[in-house]
């Protein structure tokens, strides 16, 4: 049973890429108007506009045109870019590793540090430190996590010279090195994912030492930590997972943000770039690649779900 | 004290709202010429200093504060507009026709608003309107979901089915029995996405993709203030203060509303 919800899950997933690339290549190719025009600019001659409609392909109908860039795409080949003429996969593949690894560490440091602090603000809320830590939390939602971030750098790099203000060193070349440059942004990053992921940590714990299972564990005599680890963690890893998912698309674009505060090359400076230099190929292909990771991600987090959590495994079975 | 949390939100916002209208009329200076001393610290006659060009920094977040409110009302306005009905409609019809729009606003929930701003600066070239588009666009799903959901709700009870099985034609069940009972879980949501929207648009135009340079809004102050964070800065304190009240302040009300609606989640957040 769990199966087949799994492939029904799959089959929109399947529909709600299609609908994202349809949509993004739409974007980008029909609003703009001539594509050539605006790339050579106003006082070029009209057979270099014609010549240039012909090398991009601009010439052959949207559908077509749509369906080659879908199904190159599918076979890792994005195509080139209209300024350069290079192709975009490397151009892409070389950007990877900077936003991978300010997203996943920034992820991971978010939930180290939101899963402590929410469950004290839990287990302590009808005490003013538990209350003072919820209000922590709500500052946190409210600040940009670039405002932060420029902070950080601020303190840690301009007064103390503590960190490096800016740039990337690869984790191939010095594994020092690229965790020393990584510590501000992944910081900035996780306090504002920090803050939102504490409160669904809080509100999970609350909700289940409100119930009975846990009354009883703490009747007998086992300590709050005991009762919840014991008990609790299964819900808290369901409200996890949720709050994961939620929280994926928010940052990969403040991971976009982020980059931009301290010039780390990946793929949102490069996507930016190709804004100004109105590079539609290589911007639908950044667009598309993060939207997909959003989808597939968020698929992936809903198939875990009925894994972990017996009770939407029984709702299946009962129907 | 029991309702802190809506009288602190409601307040911080009274004061971005203030400047706001004050803006529309009067500012100290104006906001995009060179009035005194480059990078001035804050003082008299310049209450937050000037910035790098010699602008008054104070008169720049009175202006900034007037586009905030713009884009979020517009935004939010715009997305309710269009997922409100479309949620409702969701939530009355039974079968395909009601699941569609369900399915279609599940599929573009989490797209992200940024990356729709950056494509359609990308399409369009970037300005404030664009950026409002966007963000409208992406807000509009969760405003369909939410509707649908309450809508579910409502039309179980006992009035609604009075109404139904009287003849009630469904476009007036949904103005007179769904709109008024589903009214108060919309405006949680609209105060919430209004955070939301005045953080996409500080995004934004810290990126450079939102407002032009004569439109001078918080983000993009805080992307000039970066050029100056060796020697003042001070300059990068004012606008991202003003971005965290509006936000908390939406956030605050949303929360504080939704205390108000059900109290038995207080505990829980």
């Amino acid at each position: 049973m769990v199966l087949r919800r799994v492939l029904v899950r799959a089959a929109w997933l399947l529909a709600s890429l299609l609908l994202a690339s349809f949509l993004i290549f739409a974007v980008a190719n029909a609003l703009p108007g001539d594509m050539a025009q605006i790339l050579l600019g106003t006082n070029a001659a009209p057979g270099e506009a014609e010549a240039l409609r012909e090398r991009l392909g601009l010439n052959r109908p949207f559908l077509v045109r749509y369906l080659e860039w879908l199904g190159g795409v599918l076979q890792l080949d994005f195509g080139n870019s209209y300024i350069g003429n290079r192709p975009i996969g490397p151009l892409i593949a070389a950007r990877l590793e900077v936003t991978l690894s300010l997203t996943i560490l920034g992820m991971l440091l978010a939930v180290l540090v939101a899963l402590p602090i929410g469950a004290y603000a839990a287990a302590r809320r009808r005490h003013l430190d538990g209350a003072a830590v919820s209000a922590l939390s709500q500052v946190g939602l409210a600040i940009p996590a670039f405002w932060a971030g420029i902070w950080l750098v601020i303190i840690f790099a301009v007064q103390l010279r503590w960190l490096p203000a800016s740039g990337y060193v690869s984790y191939w070349d010095s594994i020092g090195q690229w965790l020393l440059h990584l510590i501000l942004p992944v910081i900035s990053l996780a306090l504002v994912q920090g803050s939102v992921i504490s409160r669904y940590v809080r509100s999970s714990v609350i909700e289940v030492m409100q119930e009975d299972y846990f009354r009883t564990a703490r009747a007998v005599g086992w300590s709050k930590t005991r009762a919840l680890v014991r008990h609790g963690l299964r819900n808290i890893a369901i409200s996890l997972l949720t709050v994961i998912g939620l929280q994926l698309a928010t940052l990969l674009v403040g991971a976009i943000i982020i980059e931009q505060v301290f010039a780390l090359n990946g793929l949102g400076s490069t996507l930016l770039r190709a804004v100004s230099g109105r590079d539609l190929g290589v911007v639908q292909a950044i667009v598309l690649l993060l939207v997909w990771s959003v989808l597939i991600i968020n698929f992936l987090v809903d198939v875990a779900y009925q894994i972990i959590d017996p009770r939407l495994r029984r709702a299946a079975e009962a129907r | 004290m029991k309702r802190a949390t809506l009288y602190l939100g409601l307040s911080l916002i009274g004061l971005v709202v203030l400047l706001a209208v004050v803006g529309i009329f009067w500012t100290p200076y104006s906001p995009t010429a060179m009035v005194g001393p480059r990078l001035a610290r804050p003082g008299w006659p310049h209450l937050l200093g000037t910035d790098g060009f010699g602008a008054d920094i104070f008169s720049r977040i009175i202006n900034g504060a007037k586009i905030v409110l713009l884009v979020g009302i517009v935004s939010v306005s715009g997305a309710a507009l269009v997922g409100v009905p479309t949620g409702i409609f969701a939530g009355m019809k039974r079968g395909w026709a009601g699941e569609i729009p369900a399915r279609l606003a599940d599929i573009l929930y989490g797209f992200p608003a940024l990356l729709l701003a950056i494509l359609f600066a990308a399409a369009l070239g970037g300005s404030t309107w664009t950026a409002m588009l966007a963000i409208s666009i992406s807000t509009v799903p969760a405003f369909v979901r939410i509707a649908r959901a309450a809508t579910l709700q409502v039309m179980s009870q006992g009035y609604v089915e009075a109404a139904r099985l009287s003849g009630t034609p469904s476009p007036s069940v949904a103005v007179r029995h769904v709109l008024p009972n589903i009214a108060p879980v919309l405006g949680v949501q609209a105060s919430v996405s209004f955070g939301i929207a005045i953080l996409a648009e500080a995004g934004l135009s810290y990126l450079g993709l939102g407002s032009r340079a004569s439109e001078p809004t918080w983000g993009r102050m805080l992307r000039e203030a970066q050029d100056y964070i060796f020697s003042e800065p001070i300059q990068a304190l004012w606008p991202g203060l003003a971005i965290a009240v509006a936000t908390m302040g939406f956030n605050l009300l949303g929360d504080g509303l939704r205390d108000l609606l059900d109290p038995r989640l207080r505990e829980l957040r």
